[in-house]
């Protein structure tokens, strides 16, 4: 018994099919959910059986894969989705962004641009907009048939009476070509601009609550907003402490309990590109890596 | 008669080939207008091109109806080959059917009489499969749409000759609607139910 126990990237074929029909409807209903038959995968929901299932069945043995989470390659949920699809599909994988040909995400979209031959997929927990405003899946299927999404923007409102602004910082809903509102998964909203003409196609994946949708290349994705509030990106006023990047999305890192914390790149690809290329931050690593060889050396 | 012995093969590497098939038609669905090639081939019956068996191959199954048109259903390797290779249902009633393939684009029947989906079900509703003379020479159509970078231009020979005509209904009926796969031969494209096309004569 030398055969594998286990079928090219996991999932058999008839499963396959069923999510590349799913696929096709939502690549040509671009914002709309396609619901599909999720299947049990061998990790927990919440861990991306979405977009591990999206990958497996749109993945070839020529692709080049990197996944990451909140931006990160090296965070257990990235490495164990990366080292499932090596072990099953046998593919090449990568950290570098434009490197690859599959990109599989959680919550955040890469730094570097991305290319017309690239598919980026992403880990969605809630897929209906609509949900937390309105719990029937039959009213929100409803509300989607009329585009009726005054909802939505009363939702924005009453961010702005409390707040002064609109204070949804991540799962910002935008509309895609100017018909159905979509969530972007749970992505930072600095993020949303990346969306809109994007050269990539974008696929999302939700396995609990077993919806497919896409965004084609070159669409128009518009963050909903109002005339006297416009649609901000958001971003921590600082460099990133260790590459200096002034215009990539930051992580705070709380460093010791007297209230230290220092601001670093969310992309770690990108980060590590840019320190690679002479770029250093106030706390960049490199001085301690030359005195640790110093040391090491004598 | 045929036997199961003689009909023409399927893939002969069903999982990459089906993998390889169905990157093509993700990519020409996601970029409509442009022209992709389906590399693996299969055996296919007479009046189905290479391009349409291994989309047979590689999407159809137990859970899609198929519609045929008159050419198609009326030969028997095609009827044969599809249920042997597919064991998708073939279906008498165009409105149930998840994939239509019609082989003579002179017959296509009106696009109101295949599925076109509900307004809260928008995916449910027919692909059509369409062999066409020639997808790199004849007719100049400009696409534009969701997929699209401006304008793309697709050079194609097609029946019915006024199939982008009969697709502006299409506009009207968003997001219900048709999705269209044309093919020749090898290479496939599609023209998804957003695209928008101009005909530019010659």
């Amino acid at each position: 018994m030398n055969a594998p126990a286990y079928n090219f990237a996991y999932l058999d074929e008839q499963t396959k099919r069923m999510i590349r029909r799913a696929i096709l409807k939502a690549i040509a209903i671009p914002g709309y959910q396609v619901p599909f038959a999720s299947r049990e995968m061998p990790m927990p929901y919440g861990w991306g059986t979405g977009g591990v299932q999206v990958t497996a069945a749109i993945l070839g043995p020529e692709d080049v894969l990197k996944v990451i989470d909140q931006g990160s390659d090296d965070t257990t949920n990235a490495i164990s989705i990366r080292k499932f699809f090596a072990k099953t599909a046998g593919v090449a994988t990568t950290t570098a962004t434009q490197d690859a040909t599959v990109i599989q995400t959680r919550h955040r979209i890469p730094e570097t641009s991305l290319h017309a031959n690239q598919v980026l997929i992403y880990q969605v927990p809630i897929p209906e907009p609509l949900r937390f405003l309105e719990p029937r899946e039959t009213e929100t299927r409803r509300m989607h048939a009329l585009a009726e999404y005054g909802l939505m923007h009363v939702k924005l409102y009453e961010d702005i009476a409390r707040f002064g602004h609109i204070a949804t910082a991540y799962a910002y809903p935008v509309k895609v070509n100017a018909r159905y509102v979509m969530d972007p998964s749970p992505t930072p909203k600095f993020d949303n601009p990346k969306m809109d003409n994007c050269p990539a196609l974008q696929l999302f994946g939700a396995g609990r609550e077993k919806r497919i949708y896409a965004i084609p290349p070159y669409t128009q994705v518009v963050s909903l907003d109002f005339e006297d509030h416009p649609f901000e990106p958001y971003r921590f006023n600082a460099p990133c402490a260790l590459c200096a990047a002034e215009n990539s999305y930051l992580d705070e890192i709380v460093t010791d309990d007297k209230g230290g914390r220092m601001f670093v790149c969310s992309d770690t690809d990108y980060c590590e590109g840019r320190q690679a290329a002479g770029h250093h931050g106030s706390l960049s690593a490199a001085p301690y890596k030359e005195k640790a060889q110093e040391r090491d050396h004598g | 008669m045929t036997t199961i012995a003689e009909l023409p093969p399927g893939f002969a590497d069903k999982v990459l080939s089906a993998q390889s098939t169905f990157r093509s038609v993700m990519d020409a669905m996601a970029r409509p207008g442009s022209v992709r090639r389906i590399v693996p081939t299969s055996g296919a019956p007479h009046t189905m091109m290479r391009g349409t068996a291994a989309i047979a191959l590689t999407l159809f199954d137990h859970d899609t109806p198929l519609w045929l048109d008159a050419r198609m259903a009326e030969s028997s390797d095609v009827v044969k080959w599809l249920k042997f290779h597919t064991g998708a249902p073939v279906v008498q009633d165009s409105s149930i059917a998840s994939f239509a393939l019609i082989s003579d684009g002179g017959a296509l029947p009106s696009l109101e009489r295949f599925a076109l989906g509900t307004s809260e079900y928008p995916d449910r509703s027919t692909t059509l499969i369409l062999q066409v003379e020639s997808l790199n020479g004849g007719r100049s159509f400009e696409l534009r749409g969701p997929g699209i970078d401006g304008v793309a231009t697709l050079q194609a020979s097609i029946k019915p000759f006024d199939l982008f005509e009969r697709l502006r209904v299409n506009e009207t009926l968003f997001p219900r609607g048709i999705d269209v796969v044309l093919v020749a031969d090898d290479a496939v494209v599609a023209i998804p139910r957003t695209t928008r096309v101009v005909n530019k004569g010659s």
